[in-house]
């Protein structure tokens, strides 16, 4: 999984069905100190995530394993809101 | 599967139902050198690993079988803590 900040959502009027009433998301990878990093992308919003939050993102087939996406056409949900990151950088 | 570090721990409230209860770590990517290889991500945790110790771990579909059978949606989970490993 990924983190990821929620920085805009997508409004599609003409979609496959299986996402008919699905929140779309746009979506920035971050590192776990909060900065951006590689591209953008749109995921289906399971956890009622909202603009500003960082969030836990499930990419490829595990993504129809998100609550309520079975069979659905998506490669990447927002499974989990972060509360918190812990990051100890000690060298093994 | 991948060689990495775990270097942190995440911590979320609201999240699938079928995540409840599990551990998610941060984890770095290594190299057979043992070096940094990559961008880091979140992995669950299936053996009892904790930060600081080098693991392996799997990606993708299979992500999901260390718990079965509960289906979380996972896409990379730790599977094994590492002792040591030797490169030629």
């Amino acid at each position: 999984m990924i983190l990821a900040k929620i920085v805009g959502t997508v409004v599609a009027t003409r979609k496959d069905e299986r996402l008919v009433s699905n929140k779309l998301l746009i979506a920035r990878p971050v590192d776990p100190h909060g900065k951006a990093e590689g591209n953008y992308l749109v995921a289906v919003d399971t956890v009622d995530a909202g603009f500003g939050e960082t969030v836990l993102i499930v990419s490829g087939s595990s993504a129809r394993m998100a609550s309520g996406m079975k069979d659905c056409p998506v490669d990447a949900a927002i499974v989990g809101i972060v509360d918190t990151v812990q990051v100890h950088e000690t060298e093994p | 599967m991948n060689l990495a570090r775990v270097v942190g721990e995440v911590v979320s409230t609201v999240k699938d139902q079928n995540l409840a209860g599990v551990t998610l770590l941060v984890l770095q990517p290594l190299a057979a050198s043992g070096e940094d290889a990559g961008r880091t991500l979140v992995a669950l945790d299936s053996v009892g690993a904790g930060v600081g110790e080098q693991v392996f771990f799997v990606r993708g579909r299979e992500a999901a079988f260390p718990f079965y059978p509960a289906e979380p949606p996972a896409d990379a989970t730790i599977v094994g803590i590492v002792d040591h490993w030797d490169v030629e």
